[in-house]
């Protein structure tokens, strides 16, 4: 008897009529895709994305060359030279980050004492050409300027579970 | 002078407007079939589709065509250039020249020829040789095992869509494509008795026009692109637009077949008032829809499993089915012009 039915399934072709079925029901359903460029995604307060070296609200630099994000930097993509200042505190004379090497494990952002060096937001920074991913220390504020209000927000967001 | 205008220079002229009549909207329904294609592709997949270029992305045919009009063509040192050039051009010219033959309402017929089903029959056929051609010339191996595949596989399909097309010419009495579709206008459409071999009729389709689930000559996961390897720029969008084109091609032949041509579903006041190419249009658009829809949702046949179906399966059935509707036609005493 099973033997019949099989056949029979198999002749009225019964189990592509469902499949078929299965899709087009499917044509009517909500899209789960997000229309890219002009819609995004959630992102967590958490996201490692494009880095930035944030500002002190009276405009000095966070950074205090510590070296700790270089010293812990898995892909050694972060490069510090430091000297002290006229007024003798210590900072970075050198800071580049190279872009092409880094692995967004969001380490130096971790071992950072005074949040200096952030992992933001930002996930569109995709470029021409490779030398425009050797971050130095001019684009690197730049990008904390550009990104403060969200990083602060990220930051503030993020503290409870710290 | 009145002469060379009268005899030559006039018909010339009407042949070249029928032409164009035909081959532009043709091509214009290709290019929207791409867009549909990737639509109803899109939809059922959960995403949304081509959506950026003119409105609703319905410009995006003609981007992807612009796009590969300025790409060069390249040209496989190893290959054989005159026939690699030639084969992307006979696969586009075939699947247009069988437009000449198809009705597109009473009368509405370029060459109304009395052998039109015969004709279309030999044209689909010949439709391989593009394949061939270009799986040969190209020298290579992918291109060369997808043209073994597809000369194996068109040769198995044409035999049952030959006696599905029997069945019908036994129903019909006649080769002309008209008198296919005039034949259907007094009874019902043949899908309905012929139910069986209009499955068959459709599915061997699918198989003739290299379409999901049956395109194993140019399986992406095994064979890459198979025939068009090494085709790219125009050379690449005559395979494109001829395999299009021969889609749009067998959809117009099952229409006419079994589901009566230009014929209104019902002869009553609001179907008849929309005229015979419309209602051919919204046929041929269904059929489309199928093809796509299919391609969704089947995974792509084995090669030997595409072989016991076309030989072990339809070949048998069709057969039977012939004899038994010559059988019916002659116990009833329904044989058509008689």
């Amino acid at each position: 008897m099973s033997f019949m039915r099989n056949n029979l399934r198999s002749l009225l072709l019964w189990e592509i009529v469902e499949g078929m079925a299965l899709t087009f029901s499917y044509m009517f359903k909500k899209r789960v895709t997000i229309n890219y460029p002009y819609e995004k995604g959630p992102l967590s307060p958490r996201f490692r994305g494009e880095h930035a070296l944030r500002r002190y609200p009276n405009g000095e630099e966070r950074c205090i060359a510590c070296k700790l994000c270089e010293a812990i930097c898995p892909a050694q993509a972060i490069t510090i030279e430091a000297e002290p200042r006229d007024d003798g505190s210590r900072r970075t004379t050198r800071y580049d980050i190279d872009m092409t090497k880094c692995i967004y494990c969001g380490y130096c952002e971790e071992a950072c004492p005074v949040d200096a060096i952030v992992e933001g937001p930002n996930f569109e920074f995709a470029t021409e050409s490779r030398e425009e991913l050797f971050y130095d220390k001019e684009k690197l504020l730049a990008n904390g300027e550009r990104w403060e209000r969200e990083i602060a927000a990220n930051l503030r967001a993020d503290a409870p579970y710290r | 002078m009145a002469e060379l205008w009268s005899i030559y220079l006039l018909p010339g002229i009407i042949i070249l407007a029928q032409i164009l009549a035909i081959v532009v909207p043709l091509l214009l329904c290709v290019a929207m079939l791409t867009y549909a294609e990737r639509k109803i592709m899109a939809a059922m997949q959960l995403r949304m589709g081509p959506n950026v270029v003119g409105p609703f992305g319905l410009l995006q045919a003609f981007a992807d065509g612009a796009k590969l009009f300025f790409k060069e063509t390249v040209l496989p040192t190893s290959a054989n250039k005159i026939i690699f050039l030639i084969a992307p051009m006979l696969t586009f010219f075939l699947s247009l020249v069988a437009w000449v033959v198809i009705p597109f309402d009473e009368g509405m017929v370029m060459s109304d020829i009395n052998v039109g089903i015969l004709y279309l029959f030999a044209i689909s056929s010949l439709g391989v040789y593009g394949i061939v051609m270009a799986g040969w010339a190209s020298n290579s191996k992918y291109p060369f095992l997808s043209a073994l595949r597809s000369a194996a596989q068109m040769v198995s399909y044409e035999v049952s869509i030959g006696f599905v097309i029997i069945t019908v010419l036994l129903c019909v009495g006649s080769l002309n494509v008209s008198d296919v579709v005039q034949a259907q206008a007094d009874g019902v459409w043949f899908f309905i008795p012929l139910f069986p071999m209009f499955i068959i009729f459709f599915i061997s389709t699918l198989a003739e026009t290299n379409r999901h689930p049956f395109d194993l000559p140019e399986a992406e996961a095994e064979l890459v692109a198979g025939y068009q390897v090494e085709y790219s720029s125009m050379t690449f969008a005559l395979f494109f637009l001829g395999e299009y084109a021969n889609m749009i091609l067998m959809s117009g032949l099952t229409a006419i077949l079994f589901l009566g041509g230009w014929l209104p579903p019902f002869d009553i006041a609001p179907f008849n008032w929309i005229p015979g190419p419309i209602w051919f249009f919204l046929k041929i658009a269904f059929l489309l829809f199928v093809f796509v829809w299919v391609r969704v949702t089947l995974p792509r046949y084995r090669y030997d499993q595409l072989m016991r179906l076309g030989w072990k399966v339809f070949l048998p059935f069709s057969l039977f089915w012939v004899a038994l509707t010559a059988g019916v036609l002659v116990a009833f005493d329904m044989v058509p012009n008689t």
